[in-house]
């Protein structure tokens, strides 16, 4: 079974993000990591190929220090990597990434699509199944578990009141929620073997996509403050803090 | 003319309260206002759409939109606005709406911008960075429709009174489209009231150290009364308790009176689910985490010694 991941190299998610003057995230010179959240999707991919044998690729797009993202990937087992990257990306939208994603998946042919839920900085959570629409796949998302039978995916699909059981026949696109699988850890083979692991670099061209298919149709026009709220006390756990704490649930008639 | 439409998302339990928030912003946005309904439900649900001003209802009450995964939803609202041209596309965010609106967004070329908090007009919407502390105003450009996918409770639903003409959608779904299906539902039954509804919620963070002790929010919200459980996204993630519990960015949205956040630290994905909260209270060990920031009264503290401290003071104030 051949099996591409969708990653993406965002800024490090404890660190304290920055807006540049062009009111764009800042990436440049900011520690990065491959997205926690497209982990659990490498990982639901490294258990599929594990249990039915198969390949790992994993398809990024981003800048090129981006490629780390990828090279974490290798290390947990996956087998190769795609990335994108083209000056004329920077700042580019959920569709112009959904259409590079796509047209790099396209070059090659996958039984099945994973992704995370949605990335850790922009939290769009929508670029995988614009990606499967452009790719005429089948797509089964938020799956808290999943897995092939018969040449079928099978997942658990995450709902508001509990889950929903989906089917859907391969090739397909599905993507995985933080509940799948708990990502292994890079082990110190796996470290030592990422290092030789096929990395292709690909730029628009490359996928002949033009400079006018993936500029951005969202202009930031204004950054401002949001209305603050007047800054609240903070106490130490003293004897009075359960007190101070029923007052305040008194006063909003809540008990 | 401009024209704006909702996306009703209509569920097993009837049509989504957020389809008549986002009627109340489209009256202000647009000359023309019309719902679109898919799914078991749709029909018997046009009234109120009708009664929250939508005065066009496109509806389907085909089994096909509830048992398959948004692409035959996306097929049929290609259709439909493809002969009736609107400008603004609005979607309450939900699973179901995401599927829906990243598909119609490949079908149609058009911008679809995600996580909006406000719509500043047809062409215009702002949505909130950095834990809700920026506010961002983003233009919408190319072809139209534009699309948007709003975050729940963005605005106030306000009946208006008015009636809606239904038009049956009739668009014939093509068999390749349903290949992914529901096959089951399972539902995992909740005690006491919603989250969405609860005058009090406490949530609970990896702070609470162990899963078991998640039993004494349950507890706390017993001794309150009108008190709902939740969580971060951390602890729903490492299986401690399950996904309807989880409060942020990917989970719920809730505003009550007060909000207690036990062992949370205030990650930007849990912030943006919980900040309109009337008075937040915040219980972490780490004087510096970020969710003090937003606290009106903020604890540094192990909330498991402060908890049953402060269920026996609720209890003692009781009697």
């Amino acid at each position: 079974m051949q099996i591409a991941v969708l990653v993406k190299y965002v800024p490090e998610p404890q660190g304290t993000p920055t807006m540049g003057p062009d009111h764009l995230l800042v990436r440049e010179g900011v520690e990065g990591a491959l997205d926690p959240g497209d982990e659990f999707a490498v990982e639901a991919a490294l258990r599929l190929v594990e249990a039915h044998g198969g390949e790992v690729t994993l398809v990024s797009m981003g800048p090129e220090v981006a490629s780390a993202a990828i090279r974490k990937g290798f290390s947990m087992g996956a087998n190769a990597g795609v990335q994108v990257t083209d000056p004329a990306l920077r700042g580019a939208d959920a569709l112009a990434t959904a259409r590079v994603l796509a047209a790099a998946l396209g070059r090659a042919s996958f039984d099945l699509v994973l992704g995370g839920v949605e990335s850790t900085d922009g939290y769009t959570g929508t670029v995988p199944v614009t990606v499967a629409e452009l790719l005429g796949l089948p797509s089964a998302t938020f799956a808290r578990a999943i897995d092939v039978q018969d040449g079928a995916l099978r997942i658990e699909r995450q709902t508001e009141a509990g889950y929903d059981v989906v089917t859907c026949p391969l090739p397909a696109l599905a993507t995985v929620t933080g509940s799948a699988a708990e990502p292994r850890y890079p082990t110190l083979k796996g470290i030592m073997a990422a290092k030789s692991k096929p990395l292709e670099q690909l730029s628009l061209a490359d996928l002949g996509i033009a400079t006018d298919d993936v500029a951005p149709a969202q202009r930031v026009t204004s950054v401002s403050d949001a209305p603050q709220k007047a800054a609240g006390s903070v106490i130490q756990a003293g004897d009075d803090a359960p007190a101070k704490i029923a007052e305040l649930l008194a006063e909003a008639k809540a008990i | 003319m401009t024209s704006v439409w909702v996306v009703a998302d209509v569920t097993p339990s009837g049509v989504s309260p957020s389809a008549f928030e986002l009627l109340a912003k489209a009256r202000t946005l647009g000359d023309e206002v019309a719902a679109v309904a898919l799914g078991p439900g749709a029909t018997e649900a046009a009234p109120a759409l009708g009664d929250h001003g939508a005065s066009t209802v496109y509806a389907s009450d085909d089994a096909v939109y509830a048992d398959t995964l948004g692409r035959p939803a996306a097929h049929a609202l290609h259709e439909l606005v493809a002969g009736h041209a609107p400008d603004l596309v609005l979607f309450s965010t939900s699973y179901e709406a995401r599927d829906v609106a990243g598909r119609l967004q490949a079908k149609l070329g058009c911008t679809l911008m995600s996580n909006a908090s406000d719509i500043l007009g047809v062409d215009e919407a702002q949505t909130q960075v950095f834990g809700g502390t920026r506010l961002v105003d983003v233009a919408l450009e190319g072809p139209t429709p534009r699309l948007v996918l709003v975050r729940p409770k963005s605005f106030v639903a306000e009946p208006t009174g008015g009636t809606a003409e239904v038009v049956p959608v009739e668009t014939t779904i093509p068999d390749e489209l349903t290949s992914a299906r529901r096959v089951e539902r399972h539902e995992e039954a909740a005690q006491g009231p919603r989250l969405e509804d609860a005058k009090v919620v406490i949530a609970g963070g990896r702070g609470l150290q162990d899963p078991s002790n998640f039993s004494l929010l349950d507890d706390l919200a017993a001794a309150i009364g009108d008190a709902a459980v939740g969580a971060s996204r951390a602890v729903v993630d490492a299986g401690w308790v399950p996904y309807a519990y989880q409060v942020g960015q990917t989970g719920k949205t809730v505003k009550p009176e007060v909000y207690i956040a036990v062992g949370i630290s205030g990650a930007t994905q849990h912030v943006v689910g919980m900040k309109g909260a009337k008075r937040i209270v915040a219980i972490n060990k780490d004087p510096d985490a970020p969710i003090f920031r937003l606290a009106d009264l903020g604890v540094v503290g192990d909330a498991l010694t402060l908890v049953p401290k402060l269920i026996e003071e609720i209890r003692a104030r009781r009697s």
